[in-house]
C-alpha cells in the first residue's frame, strides 16, 4: 500500500477531503520520514510542534467543512522566506539566530489556504550558487544514487565525507531533494537564475519559476530583486498548479506585484495543446552539449508534435550574452541587498575596534565565499568608471533579450520548449572549486528567463545514461503560466512517471 | 536661464569684495534639503512626527529588515510636483529612484533611496527679495526625492553609540540652486524667500531647529568676469544666519590662500559658529563612490499631464503674486507688501484687517504695532493675542473718531494683554474721544486763564501751541479730539 508521504499532494488532498487520513496523521508521517532523512540535511529547522498544531486546526476546518484549497497540506519552505518566529537565515553565518516578527506573503497566502509547515528547507546561501554547496550548513545530498552505487555504498558515504554523492542542484536544492525524497508534499522555492527549475531537473521533480511579478517579494530575503522570484517545487505538473494558485497574487506592499486575478491553474493541468505553436530556439543547441540531452530535447519534440503542437524554429540571438550579462546584474544588485547585514541590528555581529571594523569583521566571517565573491563583482561594476562599460552595457543586453522574446512571441508562438540544463546532476565538491564558471554554467538555458521576466517550468522527460532525471524547460508569455502547464503535463503524460529513488538513506 | 545670469551678473558691483590683490566675486549654489510634509514616510507607514522616544516611529522598512520592500507614498509626490509648480519648474513625469550605496549605523538599508539621473523636478527659478528694492533671480537646477537618514547619538554611553531611526525613511526634497547667488545677503534671502514659498505651499514646514530645512553651501570666488573657481561645499548648515556667516566666513578663507598664491582643494567643509570658521571634513579623493543605480524595487514613478494639472489647480497664491496684489489693490508700497506677504498667515491676518477699511492704515497698524511688539514678545502671527478682528474693530474706532490714534494705542494695549472687544473696553473705560465742543472749549478756556504769562509768550511764538494742546489732552484724559484741540486753541489765542 502507497505510504502517506509517496501520495502526490493532489492524492492527498483528495485523501483528506474524502476522510481516508486526517490532516495530523498525514503531517506525523512526514515528521517521521524527515527524522530518518536528516542526514541528507534538506531541513535547517524543523517545526514539529507547530505543524502539528497547524494540523489539529486543519482537522477541525475537515470536521466544520471549512476547509481551504491546501487544507492539511504539509509543506516545506525554502530559508529565504520570513517565517514568523522561526529561523529564517537565507542559510548564512550573517544572519545568526534570526527569527522575524512578520510572514512573507507568499508564505502566508499558504497558510491562510489551510497549509501546513514542516519546517526550512536548505540553500545556497542567500540563493547564490547552483549545487546548494554554498549554505552556511552545509550541503543537501540528493536522494539520487550516483551511477552504479549500492544503497549500502552511498549510506556509508552519508555518515561519512558524502564524496561521491550528488548534488541536488541550488539554490533550492533541500526544497528539490525534500521534494524528491518525499520529507514534503510541496516546497517552497525562489528562482533568480535557475534555482527553482535546475534543482528541480537535478531531482526529477517539477518547478516553476512564474512570471516576474507573479509573486509577491515582500518578506523573502532580496538577492537580486529585479529577477528573484517564487514559486513552487512539486512531485508533479498538478501539484505545482495546485501550490501556484495559492502562492501567487497582487500584494500592494510589493511595488512590483502584478495586479490581476489569480488562475485556477489547475484547469488548465490536462489541457488539450492542440494547434499551439512551440518555438524551439537554434541558440539553445549549444557547443559541446551531450547527446544524450539533445536526444532528449527531440523525443520532447515529438511528444508535443503528436499531442497536435506546432513546431516552429525560433530564433533568439542574444541568447549567447545572457549569461555574462546575469553575471552583472546579478550581483550588481546583490552587492547593494547585502549591505543591509551590516552587525547593528540583528544577526551576526563580530565586534572590531571601530565602526568600519565591525563591519569588515563582521562581513568578512558572515558571509561565505561565492557571497563575498558575488558582492565583490557586484561592487566592481556599479563603481565610479565601469559603470558603463558593465552595469548599462549588461542592462542594454538585457533589453534585446526581452525583445528576441516578444518577436517570437509576436509571431505566434504559444512557448518555447528547451532543455532545463546541459547536464544531469553532478558529484558534491565536483565543480567550481577551481573555476566558479564552471558552475555558473548551469543556468544557461535558465538565466534568459529571469532577465526577459518571463515565466519558466522544468518538467521531467527521461534518465540520463547514469540513471539520472533530465528536464525539459518551458519558457512562456507573460502572465501566461496556465499555457505552461497544459504542455508540462503533456511531457510529463508521455515520459512516464519518474520513479523517484526509494529511501535508501533510513 | 541666461536672464538669471544676467541679472545677477549686472549691477552688482557692489557685492564684489576687496582684497589686497583686488577685487574678488563670491559665487554660491546651494542644496537644500527640505522635509516633505506628510503624515507618513516616503517608503513607509511609519510617522513622521517630530520628536518621540528614540526608535518610536520606525516600520520594518525603515529599519531594513530582511525581505522588506519599499512602496512609493503618493502624498510625497504630490508634494514634490507642487513645490515644483511653486519654483516655476519643469515637472517629469517621469522619474527614477536610484540608490544611493554607503555604510553607515544610521543607514539601515546601506544605501539611500534617492533620485540621480531622472529627478521629478527639472529647472525652476526664484525672485528673491534681497532688499526691499532689489530683487534677483537665482535659477534652479532640480529638485528631487531622496530618503532622510537616521540619526546617531554618541553622547549616551562612553562606550557605545546608539542609533535612532526614527528620521529614517522620511521624505526630503534636495532642492539644488544654480550658481546665481553672489553674497551672504543674497544666500541668506535666498532660503528666506524659498522657505516662504515651502510655507505656503504647504510642502515643508521650513523650520531649521527641528531640520526641517537644512542647507549644503557651495562657495567659491573668482575674479570678477573670470572663470568659476573650485568650490567647497558647507555642509550641514542650519540657520539662515550661520549661511551668510558661513559664505562670508569661506569666501575670505579662499580668497587668503589664493592672495597668498595657493590654491583651492575641492572638499567639503563644516561650518563652526562657536569659532566663526569652515573646517575640512573630507577632500575629494576621500570622496565616497556611490555606486548609484535604479532601484530594482520600485518601478519608474510616472504620472500624466492631467495629475499636474489638478494640483496646479489647487495651488495656493504664491508670495510673489501676493505682493503684487497688495501693491494694486490696496496701494501698499513694495516694503509694505513684501513685509506683509512674508508669512502666508501674516499675510491671510493682513486681509482680514483691512477688508472694508482702510488698507494703508490696516498696513501700519499690522506691521508697526502688531509685528513690532509680537517681535519684542518673539511671538508669531498665529499665537498673537490679539486677533485680526480685534485690531480691524480698534481701527474701526479710529476711523469713525470715536477715538484718537493716541488712545487707539492704549486701546491696543489693554486688548493685548486682557483682550476683549475693543468698543466694549472704549465704552467701559471710558476712553471715547470727545468731540462735544463745549467741553473742549470749557477745558480750552481754563487753561487759558490760568496760565495767563504762557499765553504771552505763545502769541509771541506759535510754537507754543503745542503745549496747550498737551495741557488741554490732559485735561481731557486723552479723549479730546485733537484736531478740535487745536482749532479751538488757535480761534482763542487768536494765533
Amino acid at each position: 500500500m502507497t505510504q502517506p508521504v509517496d501520495l502526490t499532494l493532489a492524492q492527498a488532498r483528495d485523501a483528506l477531503h474524502a476522510g481516508k487520513i486526517s490532516a495530523v496523521e498525514l503531517t506525523k508521517a512526514h515528521l517521521a520520514a524527515m527524522e530518518k532523512a536528516s542526514a541528507l540535511n534538506c531541513y535547517v529547522a524543523t517545526t514539529p510542534d507547530q505543524a502539528l498544531a497547524m494540523a489539529q486546526r486543519s482537522d477541525a476546518r475537515f470536521a466544520s467543512k471549512d476547509a481551504g484549497p491546501l487544507e492539511g497540506i504539509p509543506l516545506g519552505i525554502k530559508d529565504l522566506y520570513a517565517t514568523k518566529g522561526v529561523h529564517t537565515q537565507a542559510c548564512s553565518h550573517i544572519l545568526d539566530g534570526f527569527k522575524p516578527d512578520y510572514e512573507s506573503t507568499v508564505t502566508s497566502h499558504l497558510w491562510r489556504d489551510g497549509a501546513i509547515m514542516l519546517g526550512k528547507l536548505n540553500m545556497d546561501e542567500f540563493a547564490m550558487g547552483s549545487s546548494n554547496e554554498t549554505s552556511y550548513y552545509g550541503p543537501v545530498v540528493s536522494p539520487w544514487l550516483p551511477n552504479g552505487w549500492t544503497q549500502d555504498q552511498a549510506r556509508k558515504a552519508l555518515s561519512g565525507d558524502k564524496k561521491g554523492l550528488l548534488v541536488p542542484g541550488g539554490s533550492s536544492g533541500g526544497s528539490a531533494a525534500a521534494v524528491a525524497a518525499r520529507l514534503c508534499l510541496g516546497a517552497t522555492a525562489t528562482d533568480t537564475g535557475g534555482s527553482i527549475r535546475q534543482p528541480a531537473a537535478f531531482t526529477g521533480t517539477v518547478g516553476i519559476k512564474p512570471t516576474y511579478g507573479r509573486c509577491s517579494r515582500w518578506g523573502i530575503v532580496a538577492f537580486a530583486s529585479s529577477l528573484d522570484q517564487a514559486g513552487p517545487i512539486a512531485r508533479t505538473v498538478q501539484d505545482c498548479a495546485i501550490m501556484l494558485r495559492s502562492m501567487a497574487g497582487h500584494d500592494p506592499r510589493d511595488a512590483t506585484s502584478f495586479d490581476a486575478p489569480v488562475p485556477d491553474y489547475e484547469k488548465s493541468v490536462g489541457a488539450s495543446i492542440r494547434g499551439k505553436k512551440i518555438g524551439i530556439p537554434r541558440e539553445y543547441r549549444i557547443e559541446g552539449m551531450p547527446a544524450e540531452i539533445d536526444r532528449l530535447w527531440n523525443q520532447g519534440i515529438d511528444w508535443l508534435r503528436a499531442a497536435g503542437a506546432e513546431i516552429v524554429d525560433i530564433s533568439l540571438p542574444h541568447t549567447r550574452t545572457a549569461l555574462p550579462a546575469y553575471y552583472i546584474v546579478a550581483p550588481a544588485e546583490a552587492s547593494s541587498n547585502l549591505a543591509r547585514y551590516d552587525g547593528v541590528r540583528y544577526g551576526l555581529r563580530v565586534p572590531g575596534k571601530d565602526i568600519t571594523d565591525m563591519y569588515e569583521q563582521t562581513r568578512a566571517k558572515g558571509f561565505g565565499k561565492e557571497v563575498r565573491r558575488r558582492i565583490m563583482i557586484g561592487t566592481y561594476v556599479l563603481s565610479a568608471g565601469y559603470y558603463d562599460a558593465y552595469y548599462v552595457r549588461a542592462q542594454k543586453i538585457r533589453t534585446l533579450i526581452k525583445r528576441d522574446f516578444e518577436l517570437a512571441y509576436a509571431n505566434g508562438v504559444d512557448a518555447i520548449l528547451t532543455p532545463a540544463t546541459p547536464s544531469a546532476a553532478f558529484g558534491i565538491g565536483e565543480k567550481g572549486s577551481a573555476d566558479p564558471v564552471e558552475m555558473y554554467l548551469n543556468d544557461v538555458f535558465t538565466v534568459t528567463v529571469n532577465m526577459a521576466g518571463l515565466p519558466g517550468l522544468a518538467v521531467p522527460a527521461g534518465l540520463s545514461s547514469g540513471g539520472l532525471p533530465l528536464s525539459l524547460q518551458l519558457i512562456g508569455r507573460p502572465f501566461d503560466e496556465e499555457t505552461l502547464f497544459s504542455i508540462a503535463e503533456v511531457i510529463e503524460r508521455s515520459a512516464g512517471q519518474i520513479q523517484l529513488p526509494k529511501p535508501w538513506w533510513e | 536661464m541666461t536672464t538669471q545670469t544676467k541679472s545677477s551678473e549686472a549691477n552688482k558691483p557692489s557685492k564684489l569684495i576687496k582684497g589686497a590683490t583686488g577685487d574678488w566675486e563670491i559665487v554660491v549654489g546651494m542644496e537644500i534639503h527640505a522635509q516633505v510634509s506628510s503624515q507618513s514616510k516616503l517608503f513607509s507607514a511609519a510617522s513622521t512626527e517630530f520628536g518621540g522616544a528614540p526608535n518610536a516611529h520606525v516600520s520594518l522598512v525603515d529599519a531594513a529588515m530582511p525581505g522588506m520592500l519599499p512602496v512609493i507614498n503618493a502624498e510625497c509626490v504630490a508634494q514634490a510636483i507642487r513645490t515644483g509648480l511653486g519654483l516655476k519648474a519643469k515637472i517629469n513625469n517621469r522619474s527614477v529612484f536610484d540608490r544611493k550605496n554607503y555604510f553607515y549605523p544610521d543607514l539601515p538599508q546601506g544605501y539611500q533611496i534617492s533620485q540621480f539621473k531622472h529627478p521629478i523636478v527639472g529647472e525652476g527659478e526664484v525672485v528673491v527679495d534681497v532688499t526691499p528694492t532689489e530683487q534677483i533671480i537665482v535659477g534652479i537646477e532640480r529638485l528631487h526625492l531622496e530618503q532622510d537618514a537616521g540619526k546617531s547619538l554618541h553622547d549616551q554611553s562612553p562606550t557605545d553609540s546608539f542609533v535612532d531611526l526614527n528620521r529614517s525613511g522620511v521624505a526630503l526634497m534636495e532642492i539644488v540652486s544654480k550658481p546665481d547667488i553672489r553674497s551672504a545677503e543674497e544666500a541668506r534671502a535666498y532660503v528666506t524667500k524659498l522657505r516662504t514659498i515651502l510655507r505656503y505651499l504647504g510642502t515643508c514646514d521650513g523650520n531649521m531647529e527641528q531640520g526641517s530645512l537644512r542647507a549644503d553651501v557651495n562657495v567659491s570666488v573668482r575674479r570678477p568676469g573670470g572663470p568659476l573657481g573650485t568650490r567647497c561645499e558647507i555642509k550641514n548648515v542650519n540657520s539662515i544666519r550661520f549661511i551668510g556667516q558661513a559664505v562670508d566666513v569661506e569666501a575670505r578663507r579662499q580668497i587668503g590662500i589664493l592672495e597668498d598664491g595657493g590654491k583651492i582643494d575641492q572638499e567639503t567643509r563644516l561650518f563652526d559658529p562657536a569659532k566663526g570658521e569652515t573646517r575640512s571634513m573630507r577632500s575629494k579623493e576621500e570622496a565616497h563612490d556611490y555606486r548609484y543605480f535604479p532601484d530594482p524595487d520600485l518601478l519608474p514613478l510616472e504620472f500624466d499631464q492631467a495629475y499636474v494639472d489638478q494640483l496646479a489647480s489647487h495651488l495656493p497664491e504664491l508670495p510673489d503674486d501676493k505682493r503684487s496684489r497688495f501693491m494694486r489693490d490696496y496701494g501698499l508700497t513694495g516694503y509694505d507688501a513684501g513685509v506683509l506677504v512674508m508669512e502666508r498667515a501674516s499675510a491671510d491676518y493682513y486681509e482680514a484687517v483691512a477688508k472694508g477699511r482702510d488698507a494703508k492704515l490696516a498696513a501700519n497698524w499690522v506691521i508697526n504695532e502688531l509685528f513690532g511688539r509680537l517681535n519684542k514678545e518673539g511671538l508669531d502671527i498665529e499665537t498673537s493675542p490679539v486677533s485680526a478682528q480685534q485690531l480691524g474693530a480698534i481701527i474701526d474706532l479710529i476711523s469713525d473718531g470715536t477715538i484718537s490714534g493716541k488712545i487707539a494705542k492704549d486701546l491696543f494695549e489693554i486688548v493685548w494683554s486682557e483682550g476683549g472687544d475693543p468698543l466694549a473696553l472704549v465704552e467701559a473705560r471710558g476712553m471715547k474721544q470727545v468731540t462735544d465742543t463745549g467741553a473742549i472749549e470749557a477745558a480750552v478756556e481754563a487753561i487759558i486763564a490760568a496760565n495767563p504769562d504762557k499765553v504771552a509768550q505763545a502769541q509771541a511764538k506759535p510754537t507754543m501751541l503745542g503745549w496747550f494742546v498737551g495741557q488741554v489732552m490732559k485735561q481731557t484724559g486723552g479723549k479730546a479730539n485733537p484736531q478740535a484741540v487745536n482749532d479751538l486753541l488757535k480761534a482763542k489765542l487768536g494765533i
